[in-house]
């Protein structure tokens, strides 16, 4: 049963925690990087990892209009009324910052559809290393970087890798071949970022996105609480 | 009474209400060869301000004036033959309720919300939102005209690369035109919800239709 | 000297399964003829002797009503020419239609297209009011100049209203003297034939036909009611007459099929 209509509530203007019938509203974990880091397939590894054991929706901000919203329903990570896509008139930082009321639309969306959800994933569409999710759409953001767009990266900074709630850097496979160093990219990285959480991923074995399904059952933990 | 302070909030392209990711109808008229420079945003944009732009200042007007806003809703789909287009003002006017709701919160606000949780078309949000801010019917016409060409302007500089002071300039030189139209929509609304204008244009109808089809777009709309 | 005149009909089921027409007066150059009706169940009206109106400052009007439960066909002998008025005070022409249909009735509305002759400055308006379980089929064709002249000014309204609600407005506004751009790439693009046809059923309450495409500057939309608006740009009156013909097959064989259904 599902009464809420999160729009309707006087209350309901931004990432407010609580559903307006005073229900605790779905975790929503923003996902965010340079174009071709592994967004789309760290969201899709997560959905089969967490899939059996939580009510998942993912919302995707496209480029190009439905690529990425397409790729998961292609690879049927979910059903598909549990996909949104976002469209973001070539500007997807913007979607996810500075004017983020379509994927609150599409959040409220999903929520009323198919919900009541625990998790809802955003992803961006691919974007700079300035691009951040405001805190009105997203309690909690990853950042995915990869180690073939450059192993100073982490050195450079920018807001997604100094901020982001959680760095992945994927691709770990991939570093012999490309040159990078691993260890460095973990020291930069957390030089840069203190505390926060740097993960290494590689999708292409089995389990891959372990340490990141791990963090995000971390924080579902927290949000239940 | 009104603040022209808030009439610059409401207008400003970075008021969070979904509008950036709509090319109003250039972006197939890009991609049909029909904008191709600075002259041509210019003829686009001139055709599209005297059409939907009046028709949906006016009910903007309207609607800050103080007429019924479900008639008004109801009246803006008679006005949009589109259904693609009907469904983007009714996405944009949810947007853009979202943002009037946490900026000027009003009881008509809210009574809309509630009577059309799905979104009511744009126009109509805009003028109670005017009206929340305690602006007028003039000033809701001139933001919603405003809105007709700045959108198509900001999507044309990045679907052509065009240069930006170059389409800046553009909107500049449609300023009277914008006042003249906003004077006729907000005169219109002192007439009533029948006399309101319904000016149409056959291509942004139709190519809107073939847009919303494409796989492959930058903009929503 | 300019004309004021008003052509009336009037159709009512004649409790047989036909419709009689108990009012069909012509007005000034609008003279209506009852037709032979290729659809026994239809009257048929057609307007001749409109080729040469309206002039600069004439006042035209027709009134169409289908009473409950009538059926009946309005089409026209040949195109109506807009043409200026004598001398430089005529002022613009007016044209008129209203029509009303009532339950269970209904009414087609096609004539042949209106044409904006150059220096001619014509206001139509048309407006129909339907009765909840009326039918109608209407198209409208407005051609801008005769062969190889420019437009004169035309301005159009057609406005639609259902049960009492707005169901269609639309207004355009074309040639000299009309708000800029309406030559443009967002209202007409150069193109000099332009037409609607719009078809209003109430077994579209059941599912309105999907929207789609009928060419590159045609589209089929329903719009938020029992009804589907087919738009069309094309670069003459023929190529248009082609788009809108195959429409209005289309779409009367999807409306009978829902009916039967």
């Amino acid at each position: 049963m599902h009464l809420d209509h999160a729009h309707n509530a006087p209350t309901a203007v931004s990432a407010d925690a609580a559903r307006p019938d005073g229900t605790r509203r779905a975790l929503r974990i923003g996902l965010g990087g340079p174009v071709g880091s592994g967004k789309t397939a760290t969201v899709a590894a997560l959905c089969r990892a967490l899939r059996d054991r939580f009510s998942i929706a993912v919302v995707t901000n496209d480029i190009y209009t439905r690529e990425d919203a397409a790729f998961l329903l292609r690879n049927a990570v979910l059903p598909p009324e549990r996909i949104q896509a976002v469209e973001t008139g070539a500007c997807p930082h913007t979607a996810i910052r500075d004017d983020i009321s379509a994927n609150l639309e599409a959040v409220e969306d999903l929520e009323d559809s198919v919900g009541p959800l625990d998790l809802i994933l955003v992803e961006s569409g691919g974007d700079n290393l300035t691009a951040t999710f405001s805190k009105g759409l997203v309690d909690a953001q990853v950042f995915v970087i990869d180690v073939a767009g450059g192993d100073d990266i982490p050195r450079k900074g920018g807001p997604g890798v100094t901020t982001a709630d959680l760095l992945v850097i994927n691709k770990t496979d991939l570093a012999p071949y490309v040159g990078s160093d691993l260890d460095r990219m973990a020291r930069d990285a957390a030089g840069q970022r203190g505390e926060l959480p740097v993960v290494f991923t590689s999708l292409t074995g089995a389990d891959g996105v372990a340490p990141v399904a791990d963090w995000v059952r971390a924080r579902l933990a927290d949000w239940a609480a | 009474m009104t603040t022209r302070a808030a009439l610059l909030v409401l207008a400003d392209g970075r008021f969070p209400a979904g509008g950036h990711a709509h090319s109003g109808g250039a972006e197939p008229a890009v991609k049909a060869g029909r904008i191709r420079d600075a002259q041509d945003l210019a003829d686009f944009c001139l055709g599209r301000l005297h059409t939907t732009g009046l028709t949906s200042a006016a009910l903007a007007a309207a609607a800050a004036l103080g007429l019924d806003p479900l008639a008004l809703d109801e009246a803006a789909d008679a006005r949009t033959p589109s259904p693609a287009l009907r469904g983007v003002a009714r996405k944009l006017g949810r947007q853009l309720m979202r943002a009037a709701r946490a900026t000027w919160p009003s009881p008509e606000l809210a009574a809309l919300a509630e009577a059309r949780p799905r979104g009511a078309h744009q126009p109509v949000v805009l003028g109670l939102t005017a009206r929340a801010a305690g602006l007028g019917p003039a000033d809701a016409a001139h933001c919603v005209a405003y809105e007709a060409v700045s959108g198509p302007a900001t999507a044309v500089v990045r679907l052509l690369s065009l240069d930006p002071f170059e389409a800046t300039a553009v909107l500049a030189r449609l300023a009277p035109a914008l006042d003249q139209v906003a004077e006729q929509a907000a005169e219109a609304a002192r007439h009533g919800i029948d006399a309101l204008p319904a000016a149409s244009a056959p291509l942004l109808d139709i190519s809107a239709e073939a847009h919303s089809a494409w796989p492959v777009r930058l903009f929503a709309s | 000297m300019s004309v004021t005149a008003t052509a009336r009909i009037r159709a009512v089921a004649d409790g047989r399964g036909a419709t009689s027409l108990p009012v069909l007066e012509s007005g000034g150059p609008l003279a209506l003829r009852r037709t032979r009706s290729p659809d026994a169940a239809f009257a048929r009206v057609t307007v001749v002797g409109a080729m040469s109106a309206p002039l600069g400052g004439d006042r035209l009007a027709v009134e169409a009503r289908a009473e409950d439960g009538a059926r009946v066909s309005v089409d026209s002998a040949a195109a109506t020419v807009a043409l200026p008025g004598a001398g430089p005070d005529a002022g613009p022409a007016s044209y008129d239609v209203r029509l009303s249909v009532g339950e269970g009735a209904e009414l087609h509305w096609l004539p042949e297209q209106l044409v904006s002759a150059y220096g001619s400055e014509l206001d139509m308006t048309t407006r129909a009011e339907l009765a909840s379980t009326a039918r109608l089929v209407l198209r409208e064709e407005q051609v801008l100049g005769r062969q190889g002249e420019s437009t004169g000014r035309l301005s159009t309204r057609l406005t639609v209203r259902r049960a009492g609600r707005p169901l269609l407005d639309q207004q355009t506004a074309y040639g000299p003297g009309a708000p800029g751009g309406w030559d443009g790439s967002a209202v007409l693009g150069g193109h000099r034939a332009v037409g609607q046809l719009l078809l209003v059923d109430p077994a579209f309450e059941g599912g309105v036909p999907a929207p789609r495409l009928l060419g590159p500057t045609a589209a089929l939309t329903p719009l938020a009611g029992p009804a589907v608006l087919v738009t069309a740009l094309a670069a003459d009156a023929r190529l248009l007459r082609a788009v809108l013909d195959e429409a209005l097959k289309v779409l009367l064989k999807e409306s009978k099929a829902l009916r039967n259904a």
